[in-house]
């Protein structure tokens, strides 16, 4: 068996008596079954082949052993809740669901417990306010930093003007998917272009109504927010209709290996916004195959390195274990508590010598994570599927977002939340 | 001619495409409810698990490699070979067939005689069953479907209608490919069903099951042809789905596509699943193109089960389903 | 030898009529009562209330509803996910609407609203009748999610469409919010649950109940006999839509503090309670209950086994599970066709005559 073991038994488990691991516990709210499985599958295996990796190379951090125990969820809410629960009791030190759903859930439960959470790249967008939020973390990029940066990138392919041109806006009709479109609105009367919104409910299976409206209506560029089956799809759809690859452009859910692998050569050119590295070009993975795959310790066939998700879920472990370390130089102990952990996260810095250390230069942004600010820079680069080659590569720098346009908003919504929960803004 | 009503015709025309893929999911529904009675839960769950052996076969993956590897730590994925696509195709009909075979021996034959709810709840079991099965034989990751069919548009069509009206019509290659399918499965069915011996002993079963089992029909041979030919109906669906978008735990929720053209055209009625198919995919498009974009889209999933349910309220029974007869 | 009716005599019709006319049974409630007022309160915590006492309270709410509708009315629905939504939207308006107000006022409120939206769902089923009618309350499962997930009043125009629950408290002790106790979140699930389960016993034995199932068990020979068949089927989908909607609104607001239409209230809830009924028992109270339980308590239980026992790799685990879960359905069906609470009758029979049988 290959997998973490979870050390309870299962009465045990079942009384909740917990036993209490000397361990740094990072759970994995994973999900390798139900329609998301797709997604959560490398995800999962990237975030604990990363940890496995710490153990075996370093001794785990500063000196502590780490275990990402993982808790299926096949992306339900309720499983989810019952994870936080089993999971909570064995000294977790941060979660990272890699759902949008269950954040919500967790959101106010991680605050009264105590408890940071880490939502890269997903969960809620106005979670960057650090004054309301004080548990949660999404750095180094959100929903709405990824709208901005796949519109920068659009003017710059159009020449530096979005005047007249028409944008689609092609999402997943959930919490989610309809996370962009307030500041696509306002990026549209900012830059002039006109907005068309197409939602596709779940599942997303049959999106021909869709992807003719897209034919008729003839808009410019297409972006998309997507998870799971919907993406497949609607790539195909897109290349079915020979709608212009190069002018489609997904956020970074949508832009996964396998999202683009069943449309074949037709997905060529097919674009999205990525907040960390692509392909497996890095130091770090040549570790990750040396200490964890060769050694039979990886969590799944050792096949997705270097795949877009993969990386993600690598990056976030990377983020966590650094900021772990940062944790226990501020307390001075390397047996950290949850709290401590928060502490950590909130005086997070990322450095470029720092990520060199780790083998992952130039993989992430350079950043520094205040009180205030939880979301990080919101910078971001756009990757571009070579379908030949069978890889993303990078095509542009990461560049930074429209932070005027974001940041009000984001004060908007979390100032709303704040009202509506009686939460004083802290970091006064 | 106006560019709304050339819109308008397109979008027809590919609502009658999406149409027949919905009727093909519909098709499996219908025969095992004609032959037996069941309301098949599970017929979603099959088109997955068929597509899931299809492609399994024809990549060579070894089955239950993750559970191998994780009992005996040993790291077996594949075998050194590929099946080429049309004897894989055949292959997973024989799991298919098998599988009918299996289903019979160990449910149905206990259940003979129960009330429909029963047997109705016996496909849920059944349900779950194979989406564990299915995930632990073939893994839960994504698969891509390569078995040849053409993709992307049809340009003979785009061409001519631009020639014609000065707008290229969209067709998709794959939903002419699923329409000739379609059309040559439902003639095979009713070739089989009225001219052989197996086919009018299975019309006898779906009329009374005590007067044929009386005149010497073996019930339980017709239950596994039908559970079969069912396997093989949700082969096809799963194929034509696949192909879309990738073999995947989603392509069990196509059978939620087909449950209003089931209503709408019957649960017993073979014409029935292919109208009420045509009906539904039809009037989905069109109301998303029409009335949609005024009230936000994305109605397609609760439309087709409005206009199945207006379609009922003037035919309780389906357009195609038996006169619902009551006696005191 | 333990369990018999000898020597218990009745000496009025209202000791006949009681629901469980045998004191072992009588006493067996009043114990469970008795451990679940004031035993468990005192040793729950987070884990055990929201991982196996929340769900499956609530889920034996929602199944009580749902199978006055099913089980004694005979009208299938697979609209419970929507009305659920109902009952979890109207809570979370009345809630941001008027903080001053009691929680549970509100609670029985989005009850009250539910089955008035309900009752409109309901209308069709007097043309059409078994499976088909499962299409118009599908109509409302798929509508009503819509609904809720487009029209930004219903989530008071928040970012992305999530609906989140404030603080509030019955007699000062906080119930919704990330500050609730263990025992208090329990506890007003189970008020909810003795409460209206006392309810659906009694309706269902009453007037009401019997109209029900004269319905159910041939519309036309009820009419005949003077029953209305508008009023029945009415009140049975006004009354299992209240019993869903407060199910919706105690899912959203205590249980999981934040919900999302197509997430929290889809399809698959409308599935998973029908399974519930299926399996428990149709047209039974103790069957509402006995099928929540399995549906609720055993994916728990084998992930518990599987994953914290054993030590599988959850994903493993989660296959074995649906076959496992699978497995058991259909060998229950085999082994007992109507569901656990008639496994419970058979059981209750058997004792009776234990260890005699002849």
């Amino acid at each position: 068996m290959k997998y973490s073991k979870l050390a309870a038994a299962s009465i045990t488990a079942l009384m909740a008596a917990t036993p209490v691991l000397a361990d740094l516990v990072f759970p994995s709210l994973s999900y390798r079954t139900g329609p998301y499985a797709a997604g959560g599958i490398p995800y999962a295996d990237g975030f604990a082949d990363y940890f496995t990796l710490l153990n075996e190379r370093d001794g785990g951090i500063g000196g502590v052993m780490t275990s990402a125990p993982e808790c299926e969820t096949a992306y339900n809410t309720e499983k989810g809740v019952e994870c936080y629960e089993a999971t909570k009791g064995e000294g977790a030190l941060a979660y990272n669901p890699l759902s949008t759903g269950i954040t919500y859930q967790l959101i106010p439960k991680v605050t009264a417990d105590d408890i940071p959470l880490y939502t890269p790249g997903y969960g809620r967008t106005s979670a960057a306010n650090g004054k309301v939020f004080s548990h949660v973390f999404n750095f180094p990029a959100n929903y709405w930093n990824a709208a901005s940066l796949a519109v920068n990138h659009l003017k710059e392919v159009s020449g530096g003007d979005l005047n007249g041109k028409k944008i689609a806006l092609v999402y997943h009709n959930s919490a989610y998917g309809k996370e962009p479109i307030r500041t696509l609105e306002g990026l549209a009367e900012k830059h002039g272009f006109e907005l068309v919104t197409v939602p596709v409910d779940h599942p997303g299976q049959e999106q021909k109504a869709q992807w003719l409206q897209i034919r008729r209506e003839r808009p410019d560029f297409v972006i998309m927010y997507g998870w799971g089956v919907m993406n497949q799809v609607a790539i195909q759809e897109a290349a079915n209709i020979r709608y212009p690859m190069e002018n489609f452009i997904g956020v970074w859910w949508s832009g996964g290996d396998h999202d683009v692998a069943p449309a074949g050569a037709a997905a060529n050119g097919y674009k999205a916004v990525t907040f960390h590295g692509v392909g497996s070009d890095y130091p770090v993975f040549d570790d990750i195959q040396k200490y964890v795959v060769d050694t039979g310790k990886a969590a799944g066939n050792g096949d997705n390195i270097g795949k877009a998700i993969y990386n993600r879920g690598v990056y976030a472990a990377m983020l966590l274990a650094e900021a772990a370390k940062k944790a226990q130089e501020i307390h001075g102990t390397p047996d950290i508590t949850s709290s401590m952990m928060r502490d950590g996260m909130e005086a997070l810095e990322i450095t470029e010598e720092r990520m060199t250390e780790l083998g992952m230069p130039g993989f992430g942004p350079t950043f520094t994570v205040t009180c205030e600010n939880h979301g990080g820079p919101g910078t971001g680069a756009i990757q571009q599927w070579d379908a030949a080659a069978g890889k993303w590569s990078l095509i542009s720098d990461f560049g930074p977002s429209d932070m005027e346009l974001i940041q009000p908003l984001i004060d908007e919504d979390s100032g709303a939340y704040a009202a509506e929960n009686n939460i004083e803004p802290r970091c006064n | 001619m106006p560019e709304q009503l050339l819109f308008a015709m397109e979008v027809t025309l590919n609502g009658l495409m999406a149409g027949v893929l919905y009727a093909l999911v519909a098709l499996g529904f219908v025969l095992i409810f004609k032959a037996s009675g069941i309301f098949n839960y599970a017929q979603g769950v099959m088109a997955l698990f068929a597509a899931l052996t299809l492609v399994g076969i024809q990549q060579g993956q070894v089955p239950f490699a993750h559970l191998i590897n994780a009992i005996f730590g040993t790291e077996v994925h594949h075998f050194p070979w590929h099946v080429p696509s049309i004897i894989a195709i055949i292959l997973a009909a024989g799991v298919m067939v098998l599988f009918a075979w299996i289903v019979e021996k160990y449910i149905l034959q206990h259940l003979i005689g129960q009330p429909d709810i029963i047997l109705f709840m016996a496909t849920i079991g059944l349900a779950y069953f194979m989406e564990g099965f299915g995930d632990i034989m073939w893994g839960s990751d994504i698969k891509t479907l390569d078995v040849g069919l053409p993709q992307g548009m049809n340009m003979a069509i785009d061409e001519a209608t631009y020639n014609m009206f000065g707008y290229g019509f969209f067709i998709d290659n794959l939903d002419i490919v699923a329409t000739v399918v379609a059309a040559l499965l439902v003639t095979s069915l009713v070739i089989f069903s009225q001219y052989t011996k197996q086919g009018r002993a299975l019309r006898a079963v779906a009329d009374d099951h005590s007067a044929a089992l009386s005149v010497g029909i073996s019930l339980r041979f017709i239950w596994v042809l039908v559970w079969s030919i069912a396997g093989f109906v949700a082969l096809v669906a799963g194929i034509m789905w696949g192909a879309k978008s990738g073999v995947q735990f989603s392509l069990s929720l196509i059978a939620l596509k087909a449950l209003p053209v089931l209503m709408l055209g019957g649960f017993t009625s073979i014409p029935g699943a292919i109208i009420g198919g045509l009906i539904i995919g039809v009037g989905e498009q069109l109301f998303e193109f029409a009335i949609g974009p005024m009230i936000g889209g994305a109605t397609q999933n609760w439309f087709a089960y409005v206009l199945a349910l207006i379609f009922l309220i003037f035919r309780p029974q389906g357009l195609f389903g038996e006169k619902i007869i009551e006696r005191v | 030898m333990f369990y018999r009716e000898a020597g218990d005599f009745k000496t009025s019709y209202r000791d006949d009529n009681q629901t469980f006319p045998i004191r072992l049974d009588r006493m067996g409630y009043y114990i469970l009562m008795f451990v679940a007022f004031l035993v468990v309160p005192f040793f729950i915590n987070d884990y055990w209330v929201n991982a196996v006492f929340a769900p499956f309270l609530i889920y034996a709410i929602a199944a009580l509803g749902l199978n006055i509708l099913t089980g004694y009315a005979g009208q299938v629905s697979l609209g419970t996910g929507g009305f659920m939504a109902v009952g979890a939207y109207a809570c979370y308006k009345l809630m941001t609407g008027f903080p001053e107000v009691s929680i549970v006022i509100h609670i029985i409120l989005a009850g009250g609203i539910t089955a008035m939206v309900g009752v409109a769902f309901g209308l069709p089923s007097l043309r059409i009748k078994g499976f088909y009618l499962a299409v118009a309350t599908l109509a409302a499962q798929f509508f009503l999610v819509w609904l809720f997930n487009k029209v930004p009043w219903f989530y008071n125009y928040s970012a992305s469409g999530q609906i989140n629950a404030p603080e509030r408290s019955v007699f000062g002790v906080i119930v919704t919010g990330p500050n609730t106790e263990a025992w208090a979140k329990y506890m007003i699930c189970l008020v909810f649950v003795v409460v209206l389960a006392w309810v659906a016993r009694n309706l269902t034995r009453g007037m009401m109940g019997r109209k029900w199932m004269g319905i159910r068990d041939m519309d036309i020979a009820a009419e005949i006999i003077g029953v209305n068949p508008l009023m029945a089927k009415m009140s049975a989908f006004a009354v299992s839509s209240f019993f869903v909607g407060i199910a919706g609104a105690l899912f959203f607001a205590v249980y999981l503090g934040a919900a999302e239409a197509g997430e929290a209230f889809g399809i698959n809830k409308s599935f998973l309670i029908l399974f519930m009924i299926i399996i428990g028992g149709l047209g039974s109270i103790f069957g509402s209950f006995a099928g929540a339980a399995f549906m609720v308590l055993m994916p728990v239980l084998l992930k518990n086994v599987l994953v914290g026992g054993m030590g599988w790799p959850t994903d493993l685990a989660a296959h074995f599970e649906f076959m496992i879960v699978g497995g058991l359905i259909v060998i229950f069906l085999i082994v007992e066709p109507h569901g656990l609470a008639q496994l419970w009758r058979l059981t209750k029979e058997k004792l009776r005559l234990w260890p005699f049988p002849h």
